[in-house]
């Protein structure tokens, strides 16, 4: 019979009596156990990060991509050929019930001046309703008109970053730019969104008129063609229907039958949302698992201690089995000693994998998320260590004979 | 009913090609209330004989009977339930458990018998009290001296009530002053409180306080004379 409250109290002692080696073997669990939840902690910031900035971009946007070009037998990829027009956003905005707004979009890299200062950016042609679209918000200024847009003037809205580059501390309003040399008035400065997990900054931006850029700047050889539109749809659940909209009134105005290929693509920020989600959890999931190998190598640590206990301990193991221990009296006895190992340390492991998570979310500017889960993982798996590494030891110390055992010095 | 009922029990060590017969054909009864000194040279069987006693080694054949129970059909697990209740060890060395309080060691037979704490701290002080060891409770091994130390080991071994005490060359790593102590100790546990003993040892004046003498030589039984003390 196994009195289990004796058994731990023995265990306990024995383990105090050799304090230092205790926690040293602890250790091990200790950083293993840590390191998970911190990784588990960065991990699911970034995450967490990731997916507030896509959403920062908007999740019930569609993007309707032009269809690809044929050279020679080659397909050069999508957009490449602007199979899209304005006319086709027009038609969307009107014939789709879920769609919100639609706005044609062009972009391209120029060089902008003002004053002594220049700048590379991306140029956007977009219609008044992109900002909508995109969450844009007007800082300074003013969104362009239907005006603007009917002709084609020369007005620019400036993200934060090409504020900051050209006119430093001066207020850009009325002011004019030149981008390709090209003299454009500053109506608006946007307010920032700041810089995408990639390393995109998405204030790095000039918006003009889209009817300007394809006749002024950009010098497009369809007038009318555009490469991308985008769309807002009413909410996130209508996402499919509008796909579905916008398809079939595209193959109706392009022409394409049931076998043909379209000559258009339709993105889906939720799909896109979902995939990053999906590879920042497979990020997670190698932080994690790289974290567990210390957990692991702890585990041995505490294998190897332990046989070296029960080794050292023949003489006291021969003295309790001849004093009535059964084997399974003794087995318990070593089995709980790795156990407490196990947990004490994982114990402390979750303590300092909190503060430390803690001092890295204080002091750079990464958040880490501790979630419940990763402290209720680090633990459960410390504690099955402490069984599994603990059982061998255990075992071997159950099988001693008490005669050799009592005569080993 | 004996207390012990050993027949015909031998006893073979096999090395190689060698087999040797550590016991050969020992037959021996023990009533109870006996104190019993084995004695021989070393070799001559009788920490063999020990160990089959203390149902720590099985014969390799013949029977034993200890109080009315054959040991020879227990499993590992039901012997260390027999020592537990039936058997009280004391050893030439203490075998003591270091860095454990002297109370911790005496209690440690009722661990493993299930008794609850409270019960086991009482009997253990109690016991303590019994081998003259009162107030030395939270002592450790080391902190006291030899003689003290056997006296815990024997606290230990009477402290589950067991009818049968078994001692291995008790006096062996003590000086002749404490042996007499511990030895007039051993006389009491008999007289007074009615224990069986049986006590190995290989020294005349040691025997001499026990009521019966058996020899062993060879493996066998050479004689076993009862003296009056």
């Amino acid at each position: 019979m196994i009195d289990f409250h004796s058994t731990f109290n023995i265990a306990i002692k024995s383990l105090r009596i050799n304090k230092m080696r205790s926690a040293l073997t602890s250790l091990g669990i200790i950083i293993g156990v840590s390191a998970v939840i911190i990784m588990l902690g960065v991990g699911s910031g970034a995450s967490n990060r990731i997916s507030n900035e896509l959403s920062s971009m908007g999740t019930n946007i569609l993007t309707v991509r032009s269809g690809s070009s044929t050279s020679g037998g080659l397909r050069m990829g999508m957009g490449t050929q602007q199979t899209l027009t304005v006319k086709d956003a027009e038609a969307i905005v009107k014939n789709c019930k879920s769609v919100l707004y639609v706005s044609p979009y062009l972009a391209q890299s120029k060089q902008v001046t003002y004053s002594n200062q220049n700048w590379a950016t991306s140029i956007n042609g977009i219609d008044k309703t992109y900002m909508d679209i995109k969450d844009w918000t007007i800082a300074l200024g003013r969104n362009f008109s239907q005006e603007d847009i009917n002709n084609n003037a020369k007005v620019a809205l400036l993200g934060n970053t090409v504020v900051t580059n050209l006119f430093g501390d001066l207020d850009p309003i009325d002011k004019t730019i030149r981008i390709d040399g090209i003299p454009f008035k500053v109506i608006g400065a946007l307010n920032s969104k700041g810089q995408l997990g990639m390393g995109m900054d998405q204030d790095d931006v000039i918006m003009i008129p889209y009817t300007t850029a394809q006749k002024r700047v950009f010098g497009t050889s369809f007038p009318g063609a555009v490469s991308t539109i985008e769309v807002k749809v009413r909410d996130v659940d209508n996402i499919a229907r509008a796909e579905q909209e916008i398809t079939e009134l595209l193959h109706l105005r392009h022409k394409i039958g049931k076998n043909q290929e379209n000559d258009f693509s339709i993105r889906n920020m939720t799909e896109m949302v979902k995939s990053m989600q999906e590879a920042t959890k497979a990020m997670s999931i190698l932080l994690g698992s790289i974290a567990s190998v210390s957990l692991l190598v702890g585990g041995i640590g505490i294998m190897n201690i332990m046989l070296v206990s029960v080794t050292e301990r023949t003489k006291e193991i021969g003295i309790r089995m001849a004093i009535g221990a059964t084997s399974v009296d003794i087995r318990v006895q070593f089995l709980i000693e790795a156990l407490l190992l196990s947990i004490a340390g994982g114990l402390v492991g979750v303590a300092i994998g909190l503060l430390v998570s803690k001092g890295i979310a204080t002091f750079t500017s990464t958040s880490v998320i501790v979630t419940p889960f990763s402290i209720f993982l680090s633990l459960g798996f410390s504690a099955l260590i402490g069984v599994i590494f603990g059982y061998y030891p255990a075992y071997k110390a159950s099988l001693l004979n008490p005669i050799d055992a009592l005569r080993y010095e | 009913m004996a207390l012990i009922e050993v027949k015909h029990a031998i006893k073979t060590y096999t090395s190689g090609d060698t087999s040797f017969n550590a016991l050969d054909d020992v037959s021996l009864t023990v009533e109870e209330g006996e104190f019993v000194a084995i004695m021989g040279a070393s070799g001559s069987g009788k920490s063999t004989c020990m160990n089959l006693l203390g149902c720590l080694d099985k014969p390799t054949s013949g029977s034993y009977f200890l109080d009315g129970i054959d040991v020879l059909k227990l499993k590992t697990d039901e012997l260390s339930l027999i020592r537990n209740q039936k058997l009280g060890f004391v050893f030439q060395g203490f075998n003591l458990i270091s860095k454990t309080t002297a109370l911790e060691n005496v209690e440690l037979p009722m661990i493993y018998k299930g008794i609850p704490p409270e019960e086991r701290r009482i009997r253990a002080k109690k016991a303590l009290k019994i081998v003259g060891l009162e107030g030395r409770e939270s002592h450790m091994p080391n902190q006291i001296s030899g003689g003290q130390q056997q006296r815990v080991a024997i606290a230990r071994a009477i402290v589950n009530d067991a009818p049968l005490i078994l001692a291995d060359e008790p006096t062996g790593n003590l000086d002749t002053k404490t042996s007499i102590e511990v030895m007039n100790f051993f006389v009491e546990l008999n007289e007074k409180m009615k224990k069986t003993i049986v006590l190995v040892t290989h020294e005349p004046d040691i025997a001499e306080y026990c009521k019966r003498v058996i020899r062993f030589q060879d493996g066998k039984i050479i004689s076993d004379e009862v003296r009056k003390r």
